[in-house]
């Protein structure tokens, strides 16, 4: 069983974006408008913290790329009522939007703050209603949701291997972000084969997790030179 | 005083049951409009959504949780209250215990629809019962929601049962009073009491039992409560003290809640013989304590978080203390602690409209505590970049205001419907003072 995990190089992120707006177009994030985006309801399965550092001029930004860390303990997992949200064996947090009743305990519990909720029932203004991804469910209103690793490409890759008889390569499964990163600051793989190119990444020196204090076990590795 | 004889204790409490007045009907319409100001806002919110409130990333709780948690607080008054007192048999409690636990039953039917108002998809509530379905599903028993959901309905059966068990004598004198459907409604309610002596031993036992059975309930209800937030990572609400502090705050606001519906139906169904003044000193002397207790629980708990000195947890702290939360958080120390301390703590200030105030400043205070708990927790989350802000909707406040009307609504119909004293205790309480020559005043 393959072990999903992802690493995000620091040193090489430019705040660009590029992830944000992929993660949009394939994982059929509703737009919600100015006003709502006012509120704090904007939906980024990733988002690009940005945060600065030090006193104009001598001032630097810095910018971390964040997602569902796709925690091995997760916080969210154990407070919903109606298990809408659970572990599948490869590692991944998965959230069964079926079954979600909307406490929205999760999203309460999650350090990462990184669910998002379906306030209202989504539109799409046009042309946007028509360049959906038949492969992701739109989900209704009053549910929880949240980065899937791009689950609907993981599951398409396992199923072509199956049917050629052969494992998944490392490298042939990108998440949307993954593949949109021009600086290629996001990697995606199998953490269980310490070959994959996650694995080595992830292995680094400069390897290290977000909030790793809290004990919830991250899939995301952070890679960061300490500097000088 | 002159003791009343039966007869006229019988015309005194009863009299409310039989005889209403023009001002019982303007308020019962003025607290139902409010009671369907609450239907019509969450009909409208099941309609277009639950963005009809006011939360947003990273608060998604807020205004429904936080009264949520204030009514089962206020639920604490009776039950708990009234076993305490029966359980160590302090002859003063004889008056008020009736209206002790209708606040309970009330409050926790009022508190218990907020769980279900602040879901994003209400109609689906029923997943949260564990049901035999075909799909093997259940609800996740991990959950301090699933917790809180049985604890919830555990408290809410046994505080009916404890209501109506001392309710049955009453329900047979009202009985023999009355005529028509109400008669019959009687009659179904009354169990085909004779009061017979092996009928009386038996109510007793069974009382006893309930008030012992559900002080340890009442207790964990209001832990459970807290655990929603404590069994959570998040900073300031991650605290091992949650529990004790949340029951004391449950048991204060409880007191509280009682001795302002105790003010206002002793003035207005004119019973001032039956409720007297050592009655209501009493209980302020119990708020009192719970008032310090308060305080000691509140100061423990911001003192330890300041002194830890943790980086997620000091935005939290300095939120309330000196930020955009400090008005409210100010305004709670003082109705909680400033303003009643001196008004309980000296005798010549316990004075029933003193008391009422101070009662009335401590509903308000124990609301924002809640609030405060609650709202600068979510809005300072543990990366600084999600920081964000909470205003709550029109809908979300009136619907929270209107639950108000919702509780009194209720607590009226109850007042039509059954005497707000206990007959037959008030009476035994009245044989066992006379027992004791010389010592008739009912407070000792």
């Amino acid at each position: 069983m393959p072990q999903w995990g992802m690493t995000v190089d620091l040193d090489r992120c430019t705040g660009c974006e590029a992830c944000v707006v992929a993660c949009h177009a394939e994982n059929n994030l509703p737009i919600v408008g100015p006003e709502q985006a006012a509120m704090g309801r904007t939906h980024q399965w990733i988002r690009i913290e940005r945060y600065w550092e030090g006193e104009f001029p001598n001032i630097r930004a810095r910018f971390m790329p964040v997602m569902c860390q796709q925690c091995d303990a997760a916080p969210c997992e154990p407070v919903c009522p109606v298990n809408a949200t659970y572990h599948t064996p490869d590692g991944l947090n998965a959230q069964v939007y079926n079954r979600c009743v909307g406490t929205r305990f999760c999203a309460n519990n999650c350090p990462y703050t990184v669910r998002y909720f379906t306030w209202f029932t989504p539109e799409w203004p046009s042309p946007l209603n028509e360049q959906l991804n038949p492969d992701v469910s739109i989900r209704s209103s009053g549910i929880m949701e949240k980065c899937t690793f791009c689950v609907q490409r993981i599951r398409r890759a396992q199923d072509t291997a199956k049917d050629e008889t052969r494992a998944v390569r490392d490298g042939e499964i990108q998440p949307a972000c993954a593949q949109a990163c021009p600086a290629k600051v996001l990697v995606f793989g199998d953490m269980s084969d310490p070959d994959s190119q996650v694995s080595q990444l992830a292995n680094s020196r400069r390897g290290y997790r977000l909030l790793e204090e809290l004990g919830t076990r991250p899939r995301v590795v952070y890679l960061k030179e300490a500097d000088a | 005083m002159a003791t009343p004889n039966e007869a006229q204790i019988n015309r005194d409490l009863l009299g409310p049951l039989f005889k209403t007045g023009p001002r019982y009907y303007i308020a019962v319409a003025l607290f139902g409009a409010l009671t369907s100001v609450v239907f019509i806002a969450w009909a409208l919110q099941i309609m277009f959504g639950i963005g009809m409130s006011g939360k947003n990333r990273p608060s998604f709780w807020g205004l429904y949780i936080t009264t949520f948690v204030f009514w089962i607080g206020i639920s604490h008054a009776g039950t708990l209250i009234s076993a305490i007192l029966r359980v160590v048999q302090a002859e003063w409690r004889r008056p008020i215990t009736r209206c002790a636990e209708a606040i309970t039953t009330f409050a926790l039917i009022t508190g218990s629809l907020f769980p279900l108002i602040h879901l994003g998809r209400a109609w689906l509530f029923y997943w949260m019962v564990p049901y035999p379905n075909s799909r093997y599903l259940w609800p996740n028993f991990q959950s301090p929601l699933m917790w809180d959901f049985i604890a919830i309905n555990t408290y809410l059966t046994g505080s009916v049962t404890y209501l109506y068990l001392p309710m049955i004598p009453d329900m047979a004198v009202a009985r023999d009073k009355a005529t028509g459907w109400r008669k019959k409604m009687y009659r179904t309610l009354a169990l085909g009491w004779r009061g017979t002596e092996r009928e009386w031993v038996r109510l007793e036992k069974a009382i006893s039992i309930m008030a012992l059975i559900i002080i340890p309930v009442a207790v964990s209800v209001h832990t459970i409560v807290s655990w929603d937030f404590a069994m959570t990572v998040m900073p300031m609400w991650h605290s091992t003290i949650f529990g004790p502090y949340f029951v004391v705050g449950a048991i204060f606001s409880g007191i509280a809640a009682l001795l302002i519906a105790m003010v206002l139906i002793r003035k207005y169904f004119h019973l001032e013989h039956y409720l007297q003044p050592i009655h209501f000193d009493n209980l302020a002397k119990m708020l009192f304590a719970m008032s310090l207790l308060w305080f000691y629980f509140t100061f423990t708990e911001y003192l330890v978080t300041w002194y830890g000195n943790e980086a997620p947890e000091m935005p939290v702290f300095w939120s309330k203390i000196s930020g955009r939360f400090a008005p409210l958080f100010w305004l709670m120390v003082t109705c909680n602690f400033l303003i009643p301390f001196p008004i309980l703590a000296i005798k010549k200030l316990r004075t029933i409209p003193l008391i009422f105030f101070a009662s009335s400043c401590i509903l308000v205070g124990m609301w924002l505590e809640r609030f405060l708990i609650i709202v600068p927790t979510l809005t300072h989350p543990f990366l600084p970049y999600n920081y964000g802000t909470y205003w709550p909707s029109l809908t979300e406040a009136s619907i929270a205001a209107g639950t108000l009307g919702l509780f009194v609504l209720l607590y009226f119909l109850f007042a039509k419907f059954s005497p707000m004293i206990s007959i037959w205790e008030y009476e035994e309480g009245l044989q066992v003072a006379s027992k004791h020559a010389g010592d008739v005043h009912p407070g000792h």
